[in-house]
């Protein structure tokens, strides 16, 4: 079999507002794709489970592979917590099998719709940063597949330069083919979770202060449509796994899907403030500590599927920016009264902290500091006007923004965000290309 | 309860889909398939999974020797109690109606070899006195149409086959089953424009599979809708269809 390729109008990113037309191949195996390779020498970029936000998993010049087939395990040691597997494989697909006997991910994003792939070339983070440090810090190994050089296998000691390159290397150093991970046991697949009210962002930091070394998970959502006094108005979370309970295998429990994308004016002032009292209603009348199930502490917004849709055809940008400790309360500040005064914003809007551990890749996103990421509807002008007033925030606080969720940073930016950029370039597979890499010229 | 599941055409999506479903339950599985490497891989997969055992057999389903080759792999697992015939080709309608060595190769894959495995599966599952026999079949075997009927054809022979293995196997304990599948969202059928309720995720087809492997049949269609959507077809007047383009 030959791998066929179609052109597609409906291959999007997460955050709907790229349109055009993509290229799409589905190799059934990794023989097949290697057969493919072995001929093929054309612009590339894999493709997982579709959860980036912006152009960095999009590649209109080029083709996209769609690397969902090649799922298998290779191994898993359940003594040791040693995975392999094949990059298409999910996280979902992944904790059902390793949670129920006692392993979890070291580090998971807000969706477990990721594959491992994706987690390795954005280099993800989670709520557990200031403790656990990214997702490339627990790879233990690479096998990547590249125009140049063939099928390749690489580890932080064998190939150092080339680890950290194609760790947060957003798909382009090569096709990474399978992924060596190194699990984290749990004695219980449930968390003990407490939910303290915010009153404002001086909240956020004093509780912060007495969480971070007691609480594995920790995390705020802040109400965005809030102002004044009321600023930084939110819920925080912290939580640590449990002890004792044991580990059961978590069903899929898919609750509804937005079948169709939501009318233009759904999201709006009005809306959002309501959904937003609500919502914090809600959060504040549960216990203050409870005993959750991971999926409902890590992945609440799997329980919708396609939610992304809420924002209407013409879809949403998030913006996640990081800005370091030092002046990053007034930063922070800065951004809560700029998104405030435009009535914009989502009702998701989380804040979190990073920590000390240092990130290993090249363009790894994470760095010390503060991250606040929320959504846009995409409203054309007005949105990037916006968007340019928080860029000038982040970049007088000497912050970054990232790739993974962008979808409209200048240049310059990314530049400021990722000093390391022209070195990272020489590790490049010649024929792994992005809209995002061409959007910035590189 | 755990199982003993064998599987003809292991590296199809759908042979894939069924082998992980009862891997998660502790089965024991002989998988068949003609890539020893790909082969290798999924076996690997399948213990991850929670497989307690899985016994990879490299062969050629479509040259291989059904008689010998079946109890050998039943002997390896201490009895079964699925056998799955998952194995085919997507016919090139167009190749086959003039490259005539191409459509009887095709045929020979698509009928003459699979109903040599449904037999000797019958004759194992006979003796045994339980298990279940269940076969891919094709919507595509209800009607012959312009654009498949080759495919069909091929099919439309299996199903005759299977239905016949169910009225002989009827009372013996062991039975068969033809699964019908509609729209399968998988590589295989990867060049052809997707989307809408018609397409089917094949871990859906893997659940219908496990539900006849113990009850239901002989005929059993995937999802269900297919029944009548084929009845349609079926009914329709040679008159009208002949003016359509299916």
């Amino acid at each position: 079999m030959t791998l066929v390729f179609q052109p597609r109008d409906d291959v999007l990113s997460w955050g709907r507002a790229h349109r055009g037309r993509q290229s799409l191949g589905r190799p059934a195996d990794a023989s097949e794709l290697r057969a493919w390779a072995a001929v093929d020498k054309g612009p590339r970029l894999a493709r997982g489970l579709g959860r980036s936000y912006g152009d960095s998993g999009l590649h209109a010049e080029g083709r996209l592979i769609d690397m969902t087939c090649l799922d298998r395990f290779r191994s898993f040691d359940a003594m040791t917590g040693l995975l392999r597997a094949q990059a298409g494989l999910s996280l979902d697909t992944l904790l059902k099998v390793t949670a129920p006997q006692g392993w979890f991910v070291p580090v998971t994003p807000g969706t477990r719709h990721v594959t491992l792939g994706g987690a390795v070339a954005h280099d993800v983070h989670g709520k557990n940063h200031s403790w656990a440090g990214t997702f490339g810090r627990h790879v233990r190994a690479l096998s990547l597949l590249r125009s140049d050089r063939g099928l390749i296998e690489i580890t932080p000691q064998s190939d150092p330069e080339l680890f950290a390159a194609t760790v947060g290397g957003m798909g382009l150093t090569g096709l990474i083919v399978e992924v060596t991970l190194q699990l984290t046991a749990i004695a219980s697949t449930d968390l003990v979770v407490e939910t303290l009210p915010l009153g404002g962002l001086d909240d956020f930091f004093a509780l912060n202060l007495q969480s971070l070394e007691r609480f594995e998970q920790t995390v705020a959502w802040i109400d965005c449509a809030q102002r004044g006094s009321k600023l930084g108005l939110g819920v925080y979370t912290r939580a640590n796994w449990a002890t004792d309970g044991g580990c059961v295998a978590q069903g899929d429990r898919r609750g509804p899907s937005l079948p169709f994308e939501a009318p233009s004016f759904a999201l709006n002032r009005v809306s959002l403030s309501l959904f937003n009292q609500a919502y914090r209603a809600v959060q504040l009348a549960r216990p203050r500590r409870a005993r959750l199930a991971y999926g409902d502490v890590f992945y609440p917004l799997d329980a919708v599927q396609n939610w992304n849709r809420l924002y209407g055809r013409s879809g949403f940008y998030q913006y996640q920016s990081v800005v370091p400790h030092q002046g990053g309360r007034e930063a922070l500040a800065d951004m809560l009264r700029i998104i405030g005064r435009s009535g914009e914003g989502s009702p998701l809007v989380v804040l979190k902290t990073f920590g000390a551990l240092a990130s290993p890749g090249m363009l790894s996103f994470p760095r010390p500091g503060y991250t606040l990421a929320l959504d846009f509807r995409n409203r054309g002008q007005a949105t990037q006007a916006l968007l340019a007033r928080l860029d000038a925030v982040v970049r007088a606080a000497k912050g970054a923004l990232y790739p993974a969720k962008d979808g409209r940073m200048p240049r310059d930016m990314f530049a400021l965000s990722f000093p390391q950029a022209q070195r990272f370039l020489t590790y490049r597979d010649p024929a792994c290309g992005s809209d995002f890499l061409t959007r910035m010229g590189l | 309860m755990a199982k003993q599941v064998i599987i003809l055409g292991g590296l199809s999506a759908v042979a894939v889909a069924t082998a992980r479903l009862y891997a998660a339950q502790g089965a024991t599985l002989a998988i068949a398939a003609r890539r020893e490497d790909e082969l290798e891989l999924l076996a690997a997969d399948l213990r991850v999974r929670g497989a307690a055992a899985v016994t990879p057999f490299a062969l050629d389903l479509a040259t291989a020797d059904p008689g010998a080759d079946l109890p050998r792999m039943a002997a390896g697992l201490g009895g079964c109690d699925l056998i799955l015939i998952a194995y085919g080709a997507l016919t090139d309608q167009a190749r086959g109606e003039t490259d005539l060595g191409y459509a009887a190769e095709q045929l020979t894959t698509n009928f003459t070899s699979a109903a040599g495995w449904a037999l000797a599966a019958a004759n194992l599952l006979e003796a045994q006195g339980q298990g279940a026999l269940v076969v891919l079949g094709s919507v595509a075997g209800d009607r012959g149409r312009r654009s498949n009927f080759i495919y069909g054809a091929a099919k439309a022979g299996l199903g005759v086959l299977i239905q016949g293995l169910a009225h002989r196997l009827a009372p013996t304990g062991a039975r068969a089953v033809l699964i019908k599948p509609g729209f399968i969202d998988t590589p295989m059928t990867a060049h052809l424009a997707k989307g809408g309720p018609l397409w089917a995720q094949p871990e859906a087809i893997a659940k219908v599979i496990a539900k006849a492997a113990t009850a239901g049949g002989p005929i059993i269609y995937a999802p269900s809708f297919w029944r009548l959507i084929l009845l349609a077809i079926r009914l329709a007047p040679a008159g009208l269809f002949h003016r359509t383009r299916l």
